[in-house]
């Protein structure tokens, strides 16, 4: 069992938005600086608070997709049509302007390298961003756990670290595994439909392997994938998850 | 949208649950008063939207933990709870029991 730390209450801090780049047409990530950032483990969240001129304040919570190697903290923001918070993520906020920020947060949907592996990672949509910070990591402490994804997007447009997954695939041997559910590439010969359980049993690492399993995405698919997992007779103690919810989480 | 949809699990309620204690509450562990089971609260199931936040038992939905920010309180309710654990910061000289 992995230990808590003291980490003091949580308080707001902010920091300052250094770059910013268009991941999709939906999706940005915001790199963020921060005078006094204490560091963070891969799979961790930050809280973003958002205040308005009439002090109205909203928060959501985001997921770190840079892993704790780096002295940047990135998140990724996909935007909801409706959302309170996200638009102006995603549309309005540049670089150079201040971010007002609590975390990082969690110590249950993390991994690190003392934990071992091998992991298969299964990330719906903006999933993907706790599981790339997990991916990084290992690559940034050339740990050798073998790592397998099951990235389910809606088309290949959506797809979020489209060419890092590429080149980590290639440099690293990250196998990253796609189902396009709404539209393919021409030519798509893999998965065109949502995550099953006979997917899962066609991608997953062998349960012999006992591997580590991380589930990030909207409610349905981690629910699903992780119920589909455990039918196929993986260890539900070794199988953590987070969901998405509407309002960004 | 349905019940389903809105449910979250523990690792929304870190930053909440983090303004009150000064641990990180993801990997407390939680007995549920009703079926048992002890798990950490990163695993429960969550509400967000209720009135206040509903924390429900992964195994029998259970209602566990309800926070509830208002009137300048905090209001914990926790009936549904046998007990809390949360890991001790280790200290030198201190036994290192942690509950394995």
């Amino acid at each position: 069992m992995e230990r808590t730390t003291v980490l003091g209450r949580l308080t707001w801090r902010v920091g300052q938005v250094v770059k910013t780049k268009a991941e999709t047409a939906r999706a940005k990530s915001l790199v963020l600086e921060f005078p006094d950032w204490p560091g963070h483990r891969a799979g961790q969240h930050v809280d973003i608070r958002l205040t308005a001129e009439d002090g109205y304040q909203a928060v959501r919570s985001y997921s770190i997709a840079s892993p704790p190697d780096d002295r940047q903290v990135t998140v990724t923001i996909e935007r909801l049509e409706y959302g309170e918070v996200s638009p102006y993520l995603v549309d309005e906020i540049q670089a150079g302007d201040p971010l007002e920020v609590r975390g990082p947060i969690g110590g249950y949907f993390v991994w690190e390298t003392a934990l071992g592996g091998p992991l298969f990672l299964v990330g719906g949509g903006s999933g993907i961003v706790p599981l790339m910070a997990m991916i990084q990591h290992r690559v940034a402490r050339a740990n050798d756990a073998r790592i397998r994804l099951l990235y389910s997007a809606r088309s290949l447009e959506d797809v979020i670290y489209r060419t890092e997954l590429e080149g980590l695939a290639k440099r690293s041997g990250i196998e990253v595994i796609y189902t396009y559910t709404r539209s393919q590439p021409p030519g798509w010969t893999g998965y065109q439909r949502r995550i099953d359980q006979a997917m899962l049993g066609e991608v997953a690492l062998a349960r012999e392997e006992h591997p580590l399993i991380y589930i990030c995405g909207p409610t349905p698919l981690a629910e699903g994938a992780s119920n589909g997992l455990v039918a196929l007779g993986y260890e539900p103690a070794r199988i953590r998850i987070e969901r998405f919810g509407p309002s960004g989480r | 949208m349905g019940s389903d949809e809105r449910r979250l699990d523990g690792n929304a309620v870190g930053g909440l649950l983090g303004e009150i204690f000064p641990l990180d509450m993801t990997m407390a562990n939680i007995r549920c008063a009703g079926c048992n089971a002890v798990e950490p609260i990163g695993a429960e199931t969550v509400y967000m939207d209720a009135p206040g936040m509903v924390i429900r038992c992964m195994h029998c939905g259970n209602v566990l933990l309800t926070v509830v920010r208002g009137e300048g309180h905090y209001w914990l309710e926790m009936r549904g709870a046998t007990w809390l654990q949360m890991a001790a910061p280790s200290s030198p000289g201190e036994s290192t029991y942690d509950g394995t």
